[in-house]
């Protein structure tokens, strides 16, 4: 009985080493190695594998980054701090890249821009107003307003306003390039926020037939092309174009003819929660006065 | 095969038809309009050329604006008239697009001074299908996809089988139907120019029975004409025009996924194209106007109508006696099919089978609930999906998962949203996932292309 006993402890107690040996060489033979610095580099990476920097997720990316094969501003969603704790971790440049942000490129809501006919479809969603003739908006080109961009944002950057438009919340959005691919009428781009002077409006129409249909839409009159330096801003398919390459020509100087103010300046812009309650598009905001003296010098 | 018992697909609905109200009329010419809005791009396919310029006058007939590429027609001056611009339009799919914009000469009889071009039997098969393109011909049955595309049969593709689609499955229009009754001579004569080129071994001629007046007169017409035809009649069922249930009901082969019916060769084409390619051949005539059924019951005088192409809808509803005050909605097409319009703003364009007026009995608005799984759908897919478990996947955006479940085989005749109990808006949800995949796979490309 006893004998019994301790044959079997002895015989598992011997199994159990030599399993372990063969384990403990086997991992020694057959390691792979792993840059140690890559689980470092992933702990400091955000973790939203949201896919921006075009990787499958912030694993695979760090690996890249260890790898030196990739820039540390492909990640658009670390905050800067996070960006400068990794780029000294690894000895690199952080790229000074400029801060990314997605700019709606309409400001005709509810009250700007009208509906002939109600849609009385199930799906509530702006791709599904979309699949339908276009959607019932006059604006062929305007924002739907179901706010599809919002549901898309996984970083609760956008919110919806009482006048039906999304507002993006600079200091959250982290240019994922989500609600750019969602939105049915492509109204979504990606902008560094240092590109003050933007069109709100996307309307190929011109004149008093773009004016019926929208309130605040850009009539294609061409006054802010006239008045900034030449070369600027050019009139293209009834839209101002600018010319992003010389942004720092750019001044408020474009917006002040503007008879609908479609063209805007983004220098004062309101506090998010502001824009969301005041329902008001970001290019309506007030943008202040500005000292003429400079911009004309 | 045998033309006693009659021809059909596994699957399908039955929706109830309303072509009492059309059918009997013969298809009158509508006096022309004032002006005519010509959408450049009103084909599938790559938007046409404008060949005029503002003030310009133009002849009826005369081609206004090239093919824009090969997948691409020409278009015609519908009226004898001045070019007053070129200018972007409301289309009945919801977009704006370029159009040509015509003021009808007040002055012209409008009378047709045209030569044919050479006969199509000296030409090769390369000249006729560029005649084919010059004439603007497009599919009328409503995708408006160019015709001289369709029959380039390419290398390695037999075609067996030629089908003139006659069933006109969907309810109320009766456009096809007066075409064949009224012009049956056409469409032999179409017929015998196409099997020139194509030489099938067959020629089908697939005809709804609800339709034996066209029965009749193809039946007897094609037998008098010695082409190797025959007028087969197909059950009444929802959605028999439609090419892949088409084959499958004849030839009792099925179109595999993601493959065309010259994959299992047979070339399919709807009636009325091949009767305007008879006048194209033989007068000269390009495709300038069509044969529109207006009808609905939001219509005061449902008719069937000779449209120049480019006519505005409301013009058209006008001459019909206009709408009822109890209009609901207005389709352009079917009703299982059409395009919802949100004003009559937009012309009649090539692909434009029917304008249709209904009342708030016949629209279906029901309040949506969640799915019982009473697999309706399942029954009445003809593509035999599973549209219940593609909605539930819509609801929740795995599209990806949609695409493993062949939501890119639903060619969205509606019959699943038509019999779904629970007023689930089926259908939009699927060309919602076709819209978002299509984008996807385009963005990826572009990604792989520029690595």
């Amino acid at each position: 009985m006893f004998g019994e006993v301790t044959i079997s402890i002895l015989l598992l107690t011997g199994l159990g080493l030599l399993f372990a040996t063969i384990l403990a060489i086997a991992y020694k033979k057959m390691k792979v190695y792993e840059d140690p610095r890559i689980d470092r580099v992933e702990s400091m990476l955000p973790g939203a594998n949201c896919g921006a920097c075009g990787m499958p997720g912030c694993r695979a990316f760090a690996e890249k980054l260890v790898g030196m094969e990739m820039n540390l501003v492909k990640c658009t969603v670390s905050s800067p701090s996070s960006v400068e704790k990794i780029a000294t971790f690894l000895g690199i440049d952080a790229g000074g890249g400029e801060k990314v942000v997605a700019r709606l490129l309409c400001a005709g809501g509810t009250k700007e821009s009208s509906r002939q006919v109600a849609y009385s479809g199930h799906l509530n969603t702006c791709r599904g107003e979309a699949a339908i003739a276009g959607g019932t908006k006059d604006c062929n080109w305007g924002c739907l307003g179901w706010g599809d961009c919002a549901d898309a944002c996984d970083f609760d950057a956008i919110h919806m306003n009482a006048n039906g438009l999304p507002v993006v919340d600079i200091d959250k959005c982290v240019a994922c390039n989500d609600c750019v691919e969602i939105c049915p009428k492509g109204l979504f781009t990606l902008m560094p926020t240092t590109q003050k002077l933007i069109v709100q409006c996307k309307s190929l129409l011109a004149g008093e037939e773009a004016l019926a249909r929208c309130s605040v839409a850009c009539n294609a009159c061409g006054r802010c092309a006239a008045d900034s330096i030449p070369g600027l801003i050019e009139m293209s398919n009834n839209l101002p174009v600018i010319h992003y390459e010389m942004n720092e020509l750019t001044s408020p100087v474009a917006t002040v003819r503007c008879p609908t103010g479609a063209i805007v300046w983004l220098e004062h812009e309101k506090q998010f929660e502001d824009q969301v309650t005041s329902g008001l598009a970001v290019g309506q905001v007030d943008t202040g006065e500005f000292d003429e003296d400079i911009y004309y010098q | 095969m045998t033309t006693s018992a009659t021809l059909s697909f596994s699957h399908g609905v039955h929706p109830e038809y309303f072509k009492h109200l059309t059918d009997a009329k013969p298809i009158e010419q509508m006096p022309f309009a004032e002006t005519y809005v010509l959408p450049l791009g009103q084909h599938t396919g790559a938007p046409s050329k404008a060949l005029v310029r503002k003030g310009q006058e133009v002849r009826r007939g005369q081609m206004i604006a090239e093919p824009g590429g090969f997948v691409s027609v020409a278009l015609h001056a519908p009226v004898d008239g001045t070019v007053t611009g070129i200018e972007l339009v409301e289309m009945p799919n919801g977009k704006m697009g370029p159009a040509i914009l015509l003021r009808t000469d007040p002055y012209s009889t409008q009378q047709l001074n045209l030569t044919p071009p050479t006969p199509p039997e000296e030409m090769d098969l390369k000249t006729f299908l560029i005649s084919i393109q010059s004439s603007g011909l497009v599919g009328l049955g409503g995708a408006a996809f160019p015709a001289h595309v369709k029959f380039s049969i390419p290398e390695g593709k037999t075609c067996r089988y030629l089908m003139l689609n006659g069933a006109e499955c969907e309810p109320f229009l009766t456009s096809d139907h007066r075409t064949m009754v009224e012009h049956p001579d056409a469409i032999v004569d179409g017929t015998a120019i196409l099997q020139h080129f194509i030489r099938a071994e067959k020629i089908f001629i697939g005809i709804e029975e609800n339709k034996p007046d066209a029965i009749a007169i193809l039946t007897e017409k094609f037998n008098r004409s010695g082409l190797p035809a025959e007028v087969v009649p197909l059950k009444v069922k929802y959605p028999q025009g439609a090419e892949k249930m088409l084959i499958t009901s004849i030839i009792q082969r099925e179109v595999p996924s993601g493959k065309l019916p010259l994959d299992v060769e047979t070339l399919v084409s709807n009636i009325s194209s091949i009767a305007a390619m008879s006048y194209w051949f033989r007068q000269g005539i390009p495709l300038i106007e069509r044969v529109v059924t207006v009808t609905g019951t939001a219509i005061h005088r449902p008719s069937n109508l000779l449209v120049p192409i480019g006519t505005s809808m409301q013009e058209v509803v006008n001459y019909c006696g206009g709408l009822t005050n109890e209009v609901s909605r207005i389709l352009l097409g079917g009703p299982m099919m059409g395009m919802v319009q949100k004003s009559l703003n937009s012309p009649v364009l090539k692909g434009t089978s029917g304008i249709l007026a209904l009342t708030s009995r016949e629209v279906k608005d029901l309040e949506e609930y969640e799915c019982i799984r009473c697999g309706k759908c399942v029954d009445a897919c003809p593509m035999h999906l599973n549209p219940s478990l593609l909605g539930l996947l819509a609801k929740n955006g795995l599209w990806e998962e949609m695409q493993d479940n062949y939501v890119f085989d639903c060619f969205e005749c509606g019959s699943c949203s038509f019999v779904c109990p629970s007023g689930i808006p089926l259908v939009q949800s699927f060309r919602v996932a076709k819209g978002l995949l299509r984008e996807q796979q385009a963005r990826e490309k572009a990604k792989a292309t520029a690595v």
